[in-house]
């Protein structure tokens, strides 16, 4: 067995322990979202598609390439948007009914609730 | 290695330590976005490292890079488009869409490096082919099981079971083929037998996904996130990238965690879900209802007068609530009740839902605040405190028969709803819930049966309750 072989294996069994280790505590009310998540993270595989390149120089390699970058960016780039998506769903309160009515009269007539609501919503770190 | 691939070997071990971190800061709702974000950093710089390296190699020729920024400009806004626009209910099958993809990447790397490698002296035989081998086996079964999977949850393919004379046969044939096709491979270097473990490999995924019911896809979406994980790492061993490597072990990590965790909730072996056969998912299946005298129905007044007066109350939801889109009509009824000083909480079952907190994903996209959602272990001792149970669309995640042994559900963990004081369940009808049970819970005394449509239901009872405290 090669040293590079031993040193990927090593290198795959820390990761898999690290991983039951971090994953074991998240919590339920997260598992779809932690799925969605590690769906982005395999899209890693990206990185193996485009090193086709470096040695693609006939038609095969081109189609198995071009298939391979395909499948493998629509999965990086939509796992992460999705689970953006996600997450940004889960609060710690419901977003008050008062906001909601002022947001329609922001949008409707500029009176002084709108301008109020307007000054309410700019304050930072709201949105975290 | 020369020290320039070491340099970008150890960018891309920079990025795994941000995949860990990430997924590490998922351990909270709280963190769980800047958590996404930091993984989604790790990502990047994976990827322009591997365009440094490209760049620097200066082997890609010109088609090369035509082709190589095609496929990523098409695959991407592919995905942008599925994730922008996928509706919350339907995210089990995205996810499955992704692990297909994911799976069918990884195995395509192998099969280009196979290929390359045959051409050049040498030949194929190596120490990585028994990892090209298990990528080529692995990421074809979760291509094309993946595939099934999701058409099954988009209700292109039938829902039950699906399982033909023979098929068991057949699958077992397939599987038997690829694994002596691949390992006759180990000593003989033969492309077309590459292809025959390909073609067997994606026959088994098609069969052995076919057979599984609906409620059983937390289990089957969950193990084929491990089967992808595990196939991106195996690329990473056949092409020597740790960044592979180490996403595809933490992907297989969490997919195996996920998958058990299911399986424990439904209290049945992965054996038992794969060989599959019994359940037929969401089925309704209508029996005299009216018949039976046991069973006490209850009418809207009754059961907003019960909630609007309760002190405390559990709100139990399940499949038949998202099957039904009621999740917005339970937060508002919800909502309702909580201004008027009830405490309400939701008990969400590990298996309420798709996938692994489906259930979750659909209420706070509904606006239910996160803390309300409580887990299983968590909400059981406050049924007993609780003066009513609202059951919306679950079924055999609250059947006590579970707790004696001698039934198709013995041992599988429940909520405690029976302990409730008393207890509302919104169903369409009588019907049997998966394991084809008949559900006792039903038939207790504290028990009143809302006979409707889930969202109907909902609409019915906010407006009844509005009547009774205006």
């Amino acid at each position: 067995m090669s040293t590079a072989l031993v040193t990927d294996l090593t290198i795959f069994v820390l990761a898999l322990l690290v991983g039951i280790e971090v994953i074991g505590k998240v919590p339920a009310t997260l598992h779809t979202p932690l799925m969605s998540a590690t769906n982005s993270i395999h899209g890693i595989v990206l990185a193996g598609a485009l090193l086709i390149g470096l040695t693609a120089h006939n038609t095969v390699g081109y189609i198995l390439a071009f298939v391979a970058a395909v499948f493998a960016s629509a999965n990086v780039v939509g796992g992460y948007v999705v689970t953006e998506r996600m997450l940004k769903m889960f609060r710690r309160k419901a977003p008050e009914q008062h906001a909601l009515e002022t947001d329609t009269a922001l949008n409707g007539h500029k009176g002084l609730k709108g301008i109020l609501s307007r000054a309410g919503k700019a304050r930072p770190g709201d949105t975290a | 290695m020369s020290g320039f691939e070491g340099n970008i070997q150890l960018v891309y071990v920079l990025a795994a330590a941000l995949f860990v971190l990430g997924l590490h800061l998922m351990n909270s709702p709280a963190t769980a976005r800047r958590g996404n974000q930091v993984s989604m950093t790790g990502m990047v710089i994976a990827g322009v490292a591997t365009l440094i390296l490209l760049i620097h190699d200066g082997t890609v020729t010109t088609t090369g890079w035509i082709v190589l920024i095609c496929g990523t400009l098409i695959g991407s806004a592919i995905g942008l488009y599925a994730a922008r626009t996928v509706q919350m209910t339907a995210m089990p099958q995205l996810v499955s869409a992704f692990n297909s993809v994911g799976g069918g990447a990884a195995a395509l790397v192998a099969i280009y490096d196979y290929i390359n490698s045959e051409s050049h002296a040498g030949g194929v035989l190596g120490s990585t082919t028994v990892f090209t081998l298990l990528d080529v086996l692995i990421g074809s079964v979760t291509f094309s099981g993946s595939i099934i999977a999701a058409g099954k949850l988009q209700g292109w393919i039938g829902g039950q079971p699906i399982i033909f004379k023979g098929s068991r046969l057949l699958n077992v044939a397939l599987a038997v083929v690829a694994i002596g096709t691949a390992a006759f491979m180990l000593t003989t270097a033969s492309l077309p037998a590459l292809f025959i473990v390909v073609l067997a490999a994606l026959g088994f995924g098609v069969l052995m996904v076919l057979p599984i019911g609906g409620a059983d896809m937390p289990v089957v979406i969950s193990l084929l996130n491990a089967f992808t994980g595990t196939a991106v790492a195996m690329a990473g061993f056949v092409i020597g990238n740790w960044a592979l490597i180490i996403a595809g072990a933490l992907v297989g990590a969490s997919g195996g965690i996920l998958t058990k965790l299911m399986a424990d909730a439904m209290n049945r072996s992965l054996a038992n879900i794969i060989m599959g056969g019994f359940g037929t998912g969401d089925s309704v299946v209508a029996v005299g209802a009216a018949a039976d005298a046991h069973v006490r129905s209850i009418a809207a007044d009754d059961a907003a007068i019960q909630l609007a007066y309760a002190s405390k109350v559990i709100i139990v939801p399940g499949y038949g609530l998202a099957a039904a889109q009621a999740q917005h009509g339970v937060a508002e009824l919800a909502k309702l009740l909580e201004d008027r000083g009830i405490e309400v909480s939701y008990a969400i079952h590990p298996v309420a839902g798709r996938m692994p907190g489906h259930m979750n994903v659909l209420l706070a996209e509904a606006n239910v605040p996160y803390p309300l959602l409580k887990e299983m272990e968590e909400i059981n001792p406050e049924f007993a405190r609780t003066d009513v149970a609202l059951v919306i669309g679950a079924n055999d995640v609250t059947n006590p028969a579970a707790r004696r042994p001698g039934n198709e559900i013995s041992g599988m963990p429940i909520l405690d709803v029976d302990q409730a004081k008393s207890i509302i369940v919104v169903k369409r009808s009588m019907g049997h819930g998966y394991a084809g049970l008949e559900n006792e819970l039903y038939f207790d005394p504290k028990t009143s049966m809302y006979f409707a449509d889930a969202k109907k239901a909902m609409a019915e009872l906010t407006a009844a309750v509005k009547t009774l405290v205006a």
